[in-house]
């Protein structure tokens, strides 16, 4: 440098080093195990369900997500045959985002108006007490709410599901061929929905109640009326959240086994038909077989929870892409 | 005590500008049946007290204002003058526990009546904030139609009454080439004169504005201080500034708010040029030549 004659010369920059204090080295170290232990553990079950369904996805190739017959042969010495036996879950897979889809869709109306019935509405003892059922619900065990659908829902799903058959037959998804209303995705629909309206009432609930005071009180200044600055607001504000929190919920939805298979009959044929007593749930199909299968149709089974596991990433993945390109605007 | 009205009676001989001295008097008879004239009374505050809970924050305000005036509410923090604005298009009751006692008369009617409408009160008596705050979701020209669709009025041509909120808040040169791009991607001095527009949009009576400058640069601040200026002679404006300077330069009549630890009250109104040559209260005199505050 000292040999340039140039009048001006630019320094090499610098490297900015700083020495952490032992304190702050020990508090990194734990946050950063805590961070990534997360990410280990979901990496460790994904490899798991690799290694273990590898066999099964190899003599299947593409059909095990394209085909719909789950066949166990066995020769005579008691061993599974491989190349004989047919594992196939795309009606599972239908299945599954069929009553997740349904749950979603009966769920976030609901959840929206209640978390803004809360935030905006509800006299504050009320609050306080919905607030607290509300969160009591989300930690409620699957199985009581797969026998409430079972006892209390079914008996009286038949009306409603002969309703919507009357009036939306013209909606192929409506439509029925075999009139068998009961344990039809439908049921296992609304369970499912009633299971995720919690997780999306809070998550709404949080978000409507950030909604920035300056932007309330300009609507309100403007002579908007409640409902009319909620939509101008809070409605904008809030939806990239209520999104994530629908998010959630299809998670939820898409993963739940114990009342989907209590409600739902399982059967191994795609069946978009909601209103048919047909249906099924990769989770529950997992659940229903696992008592008795051998250890090739273990296997099997941990290739479609491999499955399960890439379709719920996937989802949630593409979900993230539209809440992140629509989202930012209301902010 | 009513402050307004003994002062009132000196502002008509004092008044700065003589073109206006006439008007001001005949408004002095109009007094008696506000509203009635061109310069009538736009506002009346009767004896107006607010709460926050059990907290006495402003006690006894009475106060005056004229059509076509622009009247500055001065004095320190916390010494209640947003509070008493707040009070006067009810957004003072959004705050949880807060509470008020007294009478505000548009064109003599009590907005505090039961069995009023508030939304249609807010529409006539206009707010701008502090803080700018257009809606981050709308486009420009959305932001400024706002309050239609809010209070769900119809107008017969948008784009009319658009060009026009902006041309009087000085903001249309400025923005009229990009009406569709988002609020929040104009400086916060436009943001401010956009706010303003749209308070217009729904022809309030009365503006407030609380301390509207308070966020933004001396150009900014100039700019809008024009405004002000402009607006004055269609419509009401109450204006809380921390900036003397600024009181001065728009402003037709000025109040000093003080609270010695104590609600806040009204210790002086009178023509803005009485208030800071010859104001007849020793503490406003403290105040405005710059001894406390």
């Amino acid at each position: 440098m000292s040999e340039d004659k140039s009048p001006i010369t630019t320094p090499g920059k610098r490297e900015l080093t700083n020495k952490p204090r032992f304190s702050d080295k020990v508090f990194r170290g734990v946050a950063t195990a805590g961070g990534l232990s997360s990410l280990v553990i979901l990496g460790l079950i994904l490899i798991f369900l690799g290694y273990q369904g590898f066999q099964v996805l190899r003599s299947e190739g593409f059909g095990f997500i394209t085909g719909s017959n789950w066949q166990v042969i066995q020769d005579n010495a008691g061993n599974t045959d491989l190349s004989a036996s047919s594992f196939g879950i795309a009606a599972m897979l239908v299945g599954t985002l069929l009553c997740a889809a349904l749950a979603v869709s009966i769920a976030v109306p609901i959840s929206v108006l209640c978390a803004l019935y809360l935030t905006f509405y509800a006299p504050q003892f009320l609050k306080k007490i919905m607030v607290a059922i509300i969160d009591l619900m989300a930690a409620f065990p699957s199985i009581l709410f797969g026998m409430w659908g079972f006892f209390v829902l079914m008996p009286h799903v038949e009306y409603w599901a002969k309703l919507i058959h009357k009036y939306f037959s013209w909606i192929p998804l409506f439509k029925m061929e075999i009139s068998v209303f009961t344990r039809s995705p439908f049921v296992a629909g609304v369970v499912l929905a009633i299971m995720i309206i919690p997780i999306i009432t809070s998550v709404s609930r949080e978000i409507f109640s950030q909604t920035p005071l300056d932007r309330v009180q300009a609507a309100y200044a403007l002579g908007a009326t409640r409902w009319s600055m909620i939509r101008a607001v809070v409605i904008p504000y809030g939806k990239s959240g209520v999104v994530g929190g629908a998010m959630l919920g299809l998670g939820r939805a898409m993963g739940e086994t114990v009342a989907v298979y209590t409600v739902l009959n399982l059967v191994y044929q795609i069946n978009w038909h909601v209103l048919i007593g047909a249906g099924g749930n990769v989770a529950s199909m997992i659940l229903l077989k696992f008592g008795e299968a051998g250890p090739t149709e273990t296997r099997a089974l941990m290739a479609a929870g491999l499955v399960l596991f890439l379709l719920t990433l996937l989802v949630n993945s593409i979900a993230n892409t539209i809440v992140s390109r629509t989202g930012g605007k209301g902010r | 005590m009513n402050n307004s009205n003994q002062d009132g009676n000196d502002d008509m001989e004092t008044k700065a500008t003589p073109s206006s001295l006439s008007d001001v008097a005949n408004a002095n008879k109009a007094r008696k049946q506000p509203g009635s004239g061109a310069l009538g009374v736009g506002l009346e505050a009767r004896s107006i007290h607010a709460w926050f809970g059990d907290k006495l924050v402003i006690r006894d305000i009475s106060l005056d204002f004229w059509s076509g005036t622009v009247t500055a509410l001065i004095g320190p923090s916390g010494c209640g003058k947003s509070t008493f604005i707040r009070t006067l298009n009810r957004m003072h009751e959004f705050i949880p526990g807060a509470a008020m006692a007294g009478e505000v008369l548009l064109n003599g009617q009590d907005i505090y009546e039961q069995g009023t409408d508030v939304t249609k009160i807010r529409l006539k008596v206009g707010m701008v904030f502090q803080k700018p705050n257009p809606f981050p979701s709308m486009t420009i020209a959305d932001n400024v139609l706002a309050g239609l669709k809010l209070a769900q009025l119809k107008t017969q041509n948008k784009d009319d009454l658009l060009e026009e909120c902006l041309e009087r808040a000085g903001l249309w040169n400025e923005v009229k080439d990009r009406l569709s791009a988002y609020g929040g991607s104009l400086s916060g001095g436009q943001q401010q004169r956009l706010c303003i527009a749209r308070s217009l949009a729904v022809r309030p009576e009365v503006l407030l504005m609380d301390e509207p400058c308070s966020a933004l640069d001396p150009g900014s601040t100039l700019k809008i201080e024009e405004t002000i200026q402009h607006l004055s002679s269609t419509m009401t404006i109450i204006i809380v500034t921390h900036n003397m300077q600024q009181a001065a330069r728009v402003s037709d009549y000025t109040g000093f708010f003080l609270s010695d630890g104590g609600p806040g009250e009204l210790v002086e109104v009178g023509p803005t040029s009485e208030i800071f040559s010859r104001p007849k209260d020793i503490r406003t005199e403290n105040y405005v030549t710059g001894r406390f505050g």
